[in-house]
């Protein structure tokens, strides 16, 4: 069983992989960080974007669960010689993996490599369509702080349009009992969002007293689009969690962002180093849901 | 001679009749007796009338050979029923020039299955930028001109073609896409484009494409031909040209009839052309259009890409999808047309829009026919075709051809030609 999107999913299968992420938390926390889980399983990761944090996450959730990895990146690879996705995804499956990890510029590339290899696939983020896993560990990171994500407000705030986690974590959000707010400019909100569990607004001054969590995006400038708002300067006067901003926001309201940041355009560093920012906690709890994922795909009930 | 026997004749008033067929003229309809030299085809439960003409064909030659050739693609065309195809002239190197439309002119003579009429760019090398040689392509024969696969986005190039091709009497052709609103864009505009995170290529980006031309219609009193219309916005549009007197036709192939963006959800790039698939009210307007007249003709924008060109994901695959073989079936299974209409919209006024002498069947009428079963049952699998990128693979459809004579020579035989 592969791991594609987060769509669909319900909220007790969501708990069922964050109670198992929770002892992993446990394990990470130990003098020697590792069990011996999945020895012997190995894991091929397929990157055709450039990542550091989720293919670093990857394979150290792999590691810490005894797994072997092989890594796949595009540049001076097959690829540079012309090799498709399709005879790539072949040729790593023959090497025998027992699942593969896809990171891809397209939507859907995980899906076709699951259809071509047969094997089980972990979606590590296709196009600006989906990124399971990053939604997971956001939804542990607010369960760990705030006990529960049940009532939270949570406002997504930036290039909604372009991107996977705005789409993957505003469902896990909302499934989890959380109402989400989208706030960006229209340009940036996806065209038709009727039927979205979300609401939407071009006024994050307007909600920015009433809030719980603000989760701030990078502006995806390489996702294309064309012009999508007049300047940075004037994007960061009304969408950016300034200072100014983040002083308005009540005293218990925490900060994500799911990275890299573009520090003083989204968000100032001030905010993003502050004793608001979870941005450091997503990134451990990242490798923890990942070993949940994947030991839950080889070995517990997803492999079933 | 070959005798059509027991097929529901269009023309012969729109009873059972038998058709006899020799030195490639219709020579009678009604009861006629077979001689032991005469081959007989059983046309019983069967419609049989006037040859399927297509006005939107891409058969790939020269340049793309291994997705289609003329000789491929005519076969794929007689397996369908049509006995006229009209090849887009996006070719490498592309038609604009006299010399060009008659190499595809006698390459489609050389196969002698279908009649093949070479159309011709608009733009030089289809550039969008200088006018094509149109006297040399008017001299080969070209009647349609059209930068199909690319808008004429420059109204002033437009309108300086259609000024020239207006005095000519021949057709501009438009695909109607306004590269500015089209962006990037991979699928329908929508709700669906939204949730797959994919960038959507809107309606609009149509509909103003034709808003735009018609002034120039206007202006100039050139013939007009929207492509593969698909929005019911534009629709509309071409009911008030019509409505106004306008000399404005249209087309829509099936596939827009048939599927909505909904298909693109299975991530196969079978299921991306362009124009998109779009939605629920997009479908049930065409319908419409179509049954009502205002939209003239089917014609199926057949654009065959080999297999590994279609498995990539979807974004990165290239447009189109084959339609010659299962048009006739598809547009029955989705419109459900009267025998009238049907012949109508698939053989009598595209022909017309080619200037051929095509209408309900007589006695002198050129034998170019097409035996159509109206309740067979099928589901396609295999293809005549050299491509396979067809998105009804697996679809079943009711109704389809079982026979085609080409200028009084059987062209596609079910069963024989193919299972």
């Amino acid at each position: 069983m592969s791991l594609l999107t987060i769509e669909g999913m319900e909220a007790a299968e969501m708990s069922r992989l964050l109670d198992l992420a929770d002892g992993f938390v446990e394990v990470l926390d130990r003098p020697v960080p590792k069990v011996p889980a999945l020895q012997g399983r190995t894991i091929g990761m397929l990157f055709y974007e450039s990542s550091t944090r989720t293919r670093m996450s990857f394979e150290r959730a792999a590691k810490a669960l005894s797994a072997d990895t092989m890594s796949f990146t595009p540049s001076g690879s097959s690829v540079s010689k012309g090799e498709s996705l399709k005879d790539t995804a072949l040729t790593v499956g023959s090497m025998g993996p027992d699942l593969l990890v896809v990171r891809h510029g397209s939507t859907g590339a995980p899906w076709r490599v699951a259809e071509w290899t047969g094997l089980p696939v972990i979606n590590a983020g296709d196009g600006a369509h989906q990124h399971p896993t990053q939604a997971l560990l956001d939804c542990l990171t607010l369960r760990q702080h705030f006990g529960s994500i049940d009532g939270l407000r949570v406002a997504i705030v930036g290039d909604i349009r372009h991107s996977r986690v705005a789409r993957s974590t505003a469902q896990a959000f909302a499934a989890m009992g959380a109402s989400v707010t989208f706030v960006a400019p229209t340009t940036l909100l996806p065209v038709d969002v009727n039927g979205w569990p979300v609401t939407t607004t071009s006024d994050f001054d307007g909600l920015i007293s009433d809030l719980d969590v603000v989760y701030m995006l990078r502006i995806q400038q390489e996702r294309g689009g064309g012009d999508v708002f007049p300047s940075i300067g004037e994007y960061v006067t009304r969408f950016g969690l300034t200072r100014r901003r983040a002083d308005r926001l009540p005293v218990h309201t925490m900060v994500l962002h799911p990275g890299p940041m573009n520090r003083g355009v989204e968000i100032d560093p001030a905010v993003a180093d502050g004793p608001r920012s979870l941005v450091t906690k997503q990134v451990a709890n990242g490798v923890a849901v990942r070993m949940a994922v994947l030991f839950d795909q080889l070995s517990g009930a997803g492999s079933r | 001679m070959i005798i059509l026997q027991g097929g529901t004749v269009f023309g012969a008033d729109q009873g059972v009749a038998d058709v006899a067929v020799e030195n490639g003229r219709v020579v009678e309809i009604g009861a006629v007796s077979a001689g032991p030299d005469d081959r007989v085809i059983d046309c019983t439960n069967a419609w049989v009338g006037p040859g399927l003409v297509d006005v939107h064909v891409h058969l790939r030659e020269p340049g793309q050979e291994w997705k289609e050739d003329i000789a491929s693609g005519s076969r794929s065309a007689a397996a369908g029923g049509f006995t006229t195809v009209v090849a887009m002239p996006n070719t490498e190197p592309a038609v604009d020039s006299g010399q060009m439309a008659r190499y595809v002119h006698d390459r489609g003579i050389e196969a002698g299955v279908v009649r093949v009429v070479p159309s011709g760019t608009i733009s030089l090398g289809r550039a969008g930028k200088k006018l094509s040689h149109i006297d040399d392509l008017w001299a080969a024969g070209v009647r349609i001109f059209t930068d199909d696969g690319d808008s004429v986005a420059d109204a002033g190039l437009l309108r300086r073609a259609m000024e020239y091709i207006a005095e000519l009497g021949g057709i501009v052709a438009q695909h109607a896409e306004d590269p500015g609103l089209a962006g990037h864009g991979h699928m329908h505009e929508g709700a669906i484009s939204s949730r797959l995170g994919m960038i959507g290529l809107p309606s609009m980006a149509e509909t103003i494409i034709v808003e735009r031309d018609i002034r120039l219609v206007e202006l100039t009193g050139c013939r007009y031909h929207v492509q593969h219309v698909s929005a019911r916005a534009t629709i509309d549009v071409i009911r008030r040209a019509k409505a106004a007197g306008l000399p404005v036709t249209a087309e829509v192939a099936p596939h827009h009839l048939a599927f909505t963006d909904r298909l693109v959800e299975s991530m196969n790039p079978v299921a991306k052309m362009y124009p998109p698939l779009r939605s629920d009210e997009d479908v049930a307007a065409l319908r419409e259009g179509l049954a009502d007249g205002t939209i003239d003709c089917v014609a199926t924008d057949h654009a065959p890409h080999s297999a590994h060109e279609k498995d990539v994901p979807f974004e990165e695959a290239p447009r189109g999808v084959i339609g010659l073989e299962t048009a006739a079936g598809a547009i029955n299974t989705s419109c459900a047309l009267p025998m009238e209409d049907f012949f109508d919209r698939m053989a009598v006024r595209p022909g017309q829009l080619l200037g051929l002498d095509t209408g309900p069947l007589a006695v002198g009428s050129r034998a170019d026919l097409t035996v159509f079963d109206p309740a067979l049952t099928w589901t396609p699998e295999t293809f005549v075709s050299k491509s396979a990128n067809s998105p009804w693979i697996g679809h079943e459809l009711t109704g389809r051809v079982r026979s085609t004579i080409f200028d009084g020579q059987v062209s596609f035989q079910l069963g024989e030609d193919a299972p």
